[in-house]
């Protein structure tokens, strides 16, 4: 079932329904082994979210350990570069631990610990950056942790892999399937499966079964909460108006549909997801699932159903993107959703115009980015010229890019 | 006679010798799509009583290193769902004739399409289904889809199922109920864990069907000990390993009739 733009207002706090599902989308796919747990966390998140105590405790961290809230700064250089909107970023790579993905961590390792009577949590990484804010929340509430991450990733995100171990955790190596995310995730369920009467699987994205994609949203909904005060408040940097397009990378999804969701009902703002295009749809070596029309498609992987990238014959395409962390075949089921229903909009950025944005950041701002952020950065290069002054972009800046250092040495380094 | 009836005329038979049903689990196209078929057929001779026919899928998540290596090499060597189906079909025209149940995850499934697999499987000879991420909730078209053409739709438990979901996966099974022994993935084990008894009593109290028990089984004494309190003993990776192994099928044969010995062992009072 296709969802079109329809003239009867979409309510978008109906989803997900009581199944999970956003549309045709989401779901539990999972072993039987795993269903209860999913109940259980299900019951303990929604308990959570109407325990006051519980959330002024998550409050309490977000403002005095995280450093919430991240700021708003306007890109003056950078908008008067490209001569067209003015270019706003929201910087989540000042969240402690350099990304958004503590916002998720934080809130599920403190779920674990107050209200599901579990020791251990296993993650997921590819970037390395939700494995070191587990490895984070982690060491700040005392609990066991172990990250699987895939070699390859492990090879190009080499300063995080340090990171975690530097902060207690255990990272094993997965070097089964394409060494990289997907296969992490894979590992991660496995062992949840084994060890799920101690363990809770912090998953790291808007992603995997219910009620993993509606409880990762509504963590990192603190994003974009923010940034609709700040955007309408001169003196916290805003150009006192919403903004005409918002701007995020999507890997599974979760800067984004954080940033997106509280701005669902602002019918004026656009909003635009940016895929990892690789080496290029064309080329094959890439992880746009929207972008691709012959292996992008509804299919089933690691607990939900989404837009997929996959073989005829249903086996997972093997992906590519110069970011470990937007390098996965499936996306959040909610972005699948907003995009049927016609309330967002998805593009992709190539590996070579991402670079371009990661160095105009860094010489026109004085920011070195995450690859993945670079990646809605590299797509604004391209949109800002096309749009009047007097319009406004927002972007979410989801990580700070030092761990990307070496890869970004190998890439454009000798042409310096 | 095939599909759900002809599986509950496996469990019917041995039911009045007492025996248990032994049920191999095979990765289709592995270790070469021949070698593959041979082991069916050795499986087949050696005395299984279903044969769980593995549709390989890149991404397995609930199997252990074992069946994850021999699907990828599957994969790897050209192995398609289409081609599995094929296999079954070859497998019947050469006078195989226990049932064969599918086994394999919900995307190749859904990209074949559901409603067509179902039909090509049953055209095909399959008697059966099982999809480990597909647990009864979602599986709003599968299932009917099934039932149209008499495929037996199998699902899981687990040792952490609740009651409600026994009553569940009771409600919606057919043929038999597949008890996943251990919470974790395939692979051998040692030992058996102590609270399955346990675990089959609690599902007893919900249905009638058979049950049968996988993951952890390895040998000849363990299937012995589970036919004692189940209708099934589901072997995968030993035989799998087996079948990887320099002797091959010879390999295969000597195992499965083990197991097959271990699980009939009722039999014989």
């Amino acid at each position: 079932m296709t969802l079109s733009k329809t003239s009867t207002p979409v309510n978008y706090g109906a989803v997900p329904d009581e199944t999970g599902r956003f549309g045709p989308y989401g779901g539990k796919y999972v072993p039987e082994t795993l269903m209860p747990a999913l109940d259980e966390l299900e019951e303990a998140y929604l308990n959570a979210r109407i325990d006051q105590e519980f959330m002024a405790e998550l409050a309490h961290l977000q403002h005095t350990y995280v450093g919430r809230p991240t700021p708003l700064t306007y890109a003056r250089r950078l908008s008067e570069e490209l001569g067209g909107a003015q270019i706003y970023l929201k910087r989540e790579d000042l969240a402690h631990s350099g990304a958004h993905k503590i916002n998720n961590a934080l809130g599920q390792a403190l779920l674990m610990k107050r209200k599901m009577g579990k020791t251990r949590i296993v993650a997921e990484t590819g970037a390395g950056q939700h494995g070191v804010a587990t490895a984070t929340a982690s060491a700040l509430l005392g609990i066991e942790c172990i990250v699987y991450m895939g070699t390859v990733d492990m090879e190009r995100q080499k300063p995080n892999v340090f990171r975690m171990q530097l902060l207690g955790t255990e990272v094993r190596a997965v070097d089964s399937g394409s060494q990289t995310l997907k296969d992490a995730i894979n590992e991660a369920i496995r062992d949840w499966v084994t060890n799920v009467d101690t363990t809770h699987y912090l998953l790291g994205s808007a992603l995997g079964p219910h009620p993993y994609p509606a409880m990762v949203r509504d963590f990192q909904s603190i994003i974009g909460s923010e940034a609709h005060s700040q955007m309408q408040d001169p003196a916290e940097g805003g150009p006192g108006r919403l903004p005409d397009v918002i701007v995020a990378c999507v890997g599974g999804g979760s800067n984004a549909i954080g940033i997106f969701h509280p701005f669902l009902e602002e019918e004026s703002v656009r909003l635009i997801g940016v895929e990892a295009g690789g080496h290029g749809i064309e080329d094959g070596a890439h992880a746009a699932r929207f972008a691709d029309p012959e292996r992008g498609r509804l299919g089933v992987l690691q607990g939900t159903k989404s837009f997929v990238l996959q073989d005829g014959d249903g086996q997972i395409a093997l992906t590519h993107s110069i970011s470990a962390g937007l390098d996965y075949a499936s996306v959040g089921p909610e972005h699948a959703w907003l995009r049927d229903v016609g309330r967002s909009e998805y593009t992709y950025c190539t590996d070579t115009q991402t670079l371009k944005g990661f160095s105009a950041l860094c010489e026109l701002e004085g920011i070195i980015p995450a690859l993945e952020s670079a990646h809605a950065i590299g797509y604004v290069l391209e949109l800002a010229p096309q749009m009047a002054r007097d319009q406004v972009i927002l972007v979410n800046l989801s990580g700070r890019g030092d761990k990307d250092l070496g890869t970004v040495m190998q890439t454009i380094g000798g042409a310096k | 006679m095939r599909g759900v009836e002809r599986i509950e005329q496996v469990f019917r038979e041995l039911k009045t010798t007492g025996a248990a049903a032994f049920m191999p689990y095979h990765a289709m196209g592995y270790p070469t799509r021949q070698q593959s078929l041979e082991v069916v057929a050795a499986l087949a001779r050696a005395g299984a009583d279903i044969v769980e026919f593995g549709i390989p899928h890149s991404d397995p998540l609930a199997d252990g290193p074992t069946i994850q290596t021999a699907t990828y090499a599957a994969l790897v060597g050209g192995t398609s769902v289409a081609d599995c189906l094929k296999m079954a079909r070859e497998l019947r025209d050469q006078g195989v004739d226990t049932p064969f149940c599918a086994m394999s995850y919900y995307n190749p499934i859904l990209a074949f399409g559901e409603e067509r697999f179902a039909n090509a499987a049953a055209s095909a000879g399959i008697d059966g289904l099982i999809v480990p991420d597909l647990p009864p909730g979602e599986s709003e078209l599968l299932e009917p889809a099934c039932r149209a053409v008499g495929l037996a739709t199998i699902y899981m438990l687990a040792p952490t199922s609740t009651e409600e979901r026994i009553k569940s996966v009771a409600r919606h099974s057919t043929g038999f109920i597949y008890l996943v022994s251990v919470t974790g993935i395939t692979g051998a084990r040692e030992e058996l864990p102590p609270y399955l008894p346990a675990f089959v009593e609690r599902v007893r109290r919900h249905t009638d069907l058979p049950l049968a028990v996988g993951f952890g089984i390895s040998t000849g004494p363990q299937a012995a000990r589970v036919s004692e309190i189940v209708e099934g003993v589901v072997v995968g990776s030993a035989l799998v390993k087996a079948a990887g192994a320099d002797a091959g099928v010879d390999a295969v044969r000597t195992l499965a009739e083990e197991l097959a010995a271990g699980s009939h062992r009722g039999a014989d009072g």
